[in-house]
């Protein structure tokens, strides 16, 4: 377990020094850092000041190596629009993204999952059929385009819920949240439905598959011939065995989701990191650029090698085959 | 294999012929094919086609701002089908020249990442070792971020324009490819045929490309149906976030994204149709592709 646990803590590594670097490279060797690091209001003395900060008058192999200690110590650079760290300006943000994430994330389980066993129940049935060509569209559909069509459906047409923004927020374990207020429920809905269809059409696609494979096994037709009622076939029998892919699945698309926050934030002026992201672009604040990517990379990363070993713990094939590879 | 196969008692169809023949037993695929023709036929057509050239500013009439669909024109007398935009530009010639721009970025970047995919892959499997570690590792890499993030930052660095776009779809698309091709020629190496060809002497060059790479292409089809449709959808979000194409060659993405600062005034029709336009395109691809999954994967046959 132990050399398992190393090895894939390495590779986790490795992603990050390799995106590093490619960030290094994009900002110091293809564009020009004065312009990318250095406000263009910025004084005759600034500049220089900071160039001596950042090292860019030495050669390239150092200002790597000042760049990475710079990020160690959590100073990815200073926002030219607001004037503070970066890295502070992204972390403000940060919990109304991971809310928004992981409220999603709960309906496209609490939602994916029992339509998808359905479907798998009955593939045949009309309710089955329209449930697939439901997760078809939900696949075909932009993110964006979703999202829009909630608000013009629900915000324009109907008037029931507000098109944007993330209404009144309360205090929960030291962070501001949406879910808790009624306003900020309301604020809520509509950017966690969009930003869960995708995954939920994921779900019920994976759920639905392994639930027909799982239903036509000797141990499910045994549990019926035993006369165990329907319902405790359903939730003890099936259920228990389709849950390792579908929590793989669910593991590794957390990451995923922090980054198509980005759409659905935008659509819904969401003011979690990923609006920040858009609007840094727009206003070519670039510290603020590098920022979000060197965090997201890391987030992304750490969720990886948590899924990863918690998968490990639950069948062992996985650690014993990596450790022969 | 077609000669072995003729003088058997029973008649078998060449695999093409096979593969067409079971295709159209699917209504749906069928439909969904005719649909995207038909799409990319308007799409080439759209300069002889279209009502008006939406970008050449003396056809547009300000007068025409932001007309409800079905309007006639107060200059010209022209009816628009579809509306106007806030600058009187009629909005089915933007959507077919948008289509345009929207299809050109997806197959451009699609058949530069298949070259660059497939050669990789082969060179990786056919030569293995340390090469193949390498090169996989930096696939897996690479497929471990999502693909909108690492458009997204490509763009927000190099900055706005198709040539740009492209380059961004290909850098993050190249990979699908090369993953797929990889496996299914390192099952491929391992045959008889590839060991006849190593004893004929030919070239390393020529046995990767002429006798692995035909046998490898079935799950490539497959991956590029559903990559293109990614590709116009990736596309469209990029340019719907300000970081993809520029607005004087603007594709469907940018075109509701245009739209979408007048919907909540209920100017819906602007940023609708071609919203509308986009989706029909995707939900094609994807049929034709559902349905060529299911045909060319050799489990699925007797």
């Amino acid at each position: 377990m132990l050399v398992y646990l190393v090895r894939r803590l390495g590779q986790s590594l490795l992603a990050i020094v390799a995106m590093a670097v490619l960030v290094f490279a994009g900002v110091y060797a293809i564009g020009n850092p004065v312009d990318v690091l250095i406000n263009p209001e910025a004084t005759q003395a600034e500049i220089a000041a900071t160039m001596q900060r950042l090292g860019l008058d030495r050669p390239l192999y150092e200002q790597f190596g000042i760049f990475v200690m710079n990020a160690l110590q959590g100073d990815l650079g200073t926002s030219f629009v607001y004037g503070r760290p970066a890295l502070a300006i992204i972390m403000e943000r940060l919990p109304a993204t991971m809310e928004l994430a992981l409220v999603a994330l709960f309906l496209s389980v609490a939602i994916g999952i029992p339509l998808g066993v359905w479907a798998g129940l009955r593939p045949d049935s009309i309710a089955g059929r329209t449930i697939m060509g439901g997760s078809i569209l939900g696949f075909s559909l932009p993110n964006f385009w979703q999202g829009m069509l909630l608000i013009l459906v629900f915000a324009v047409l109907l008037g029931w819920l507000p098109a944007g923004g993330r209404g009144e927020t309360t205090e929960f374990l030291g962070l501001q949240v949406s879910f808790l207020t009624w306003d900020g429920l309301t604020h809520l809905i509509l950017p966690a439905i969009n930003l869960a269809l995708f995954k939920m059409s994921l779900i019920i696609r994976l759920a639905r598959a392994n639930t027909r494979e799982v239903s036509l096994q000797d141990y499910v037709k045994f549990a019926r011939a035993k006369g165990l009622s329907g319902r405790r076939v359903v939730m003890v029998h099936i259920l228990k065995n389709i849950m390792i892919p579908v929590v793989t699945i669910i593991g590794l698309e957390l990451g995923s989701m922090v980054a198509f926050a980005i759409v659905t934030e935008t659509v819904f002026a969401w003011p979690g990191m990923g609006k920040l992201l858009i609007d840094s672009i727009n206003l070519l604040d670039r510290p603020v650029i590098v920022a979000y990517l060197m965090l997201t990379v890391l987030i992304i990363v750490s969720i990886n090698l948590l899924v990863d070993v918690i998968y490990s713990l639950l069948d062992p094939r996985i650690r014993l085959s990596e450790m022969k590879g | 294999m077609s000669q072995t196969t003729a003088n058997a008692p029973v008649r078998v169809d060449s695999p093409a012929r096979r593969i067409l023949r079971q295709f159209m037993e699917d209504p749906v695929a069928v439909i969904g094919l005719i649909l995207f023709v038909a799409i990319a036929a308007l799409a080439i057509a759209a300069p002889w086609i279209a009502p008006q050239n939406p970008y050449d500013l003396t056809q547009l009439d300000i007068m025409d701002s932001a007309l409800p669909p079905g309007e006639v024109s107060f200059g010209s007398g022209q009816t628009y089908w579809l509306g106007t935009d806030r600058q009187g530009r009629d909005m089915l010639s933007g959507i077919l020249y948008g289509l345009r721009i929207s299809l050109l970025v997806a197959s451009v970047s699609l058949g530069l990442a298949i070259t660059i995919g497939t050669i990789v892959g082969v060179t990786a499997a056919y030569f293995g070792g340390r090469l193949d570690s390498f090169i996989m590792r930096i696939v897996d890499l690479q497929l471990s971020f999502p693909a909108i993030l690492i458009a997204l930052i490509l763009l927000a660095l190099l900055g706005r324009g198709v040539d740009k776009v492209i380059l961004a779809l290909v850098i993050v698309q190249w990979a699908y490819y090369a993953r797929t091709v990889r496996s299914s020629a390192i099952v491929e190496r391992r045959k008889d045929y590839i060991d006849a060809a190593r004893c004929l002497a030919l070239s390393d060059r020529r046995i990767m490309f002429r006798h692995l790479l035909p046998n490898c292409v079935p799950p490539l089809i497959v991956v590029a149906t559903v990559q293109i449709a990614q590709a116009i959808a990736l596309e469209a979000t990029l340019s719907f976030l300000g970081v993809g194409v520029p607005i004087t060659e603007p594709s469907l993405g940018l075109l509701i994204a245009n739209g979408y600062d007048y919907l909540l005034s209920g100017s819906y029709w602007i940023s609708l149709f071609p919203g509308i336009a986009l989706v029909v395109t995707i939900v094609a691809i994807n049929l034709v592709g559902d349905r060529l999954r299911d045909v060319l994967n050799p489990r699925l046959q007797k």
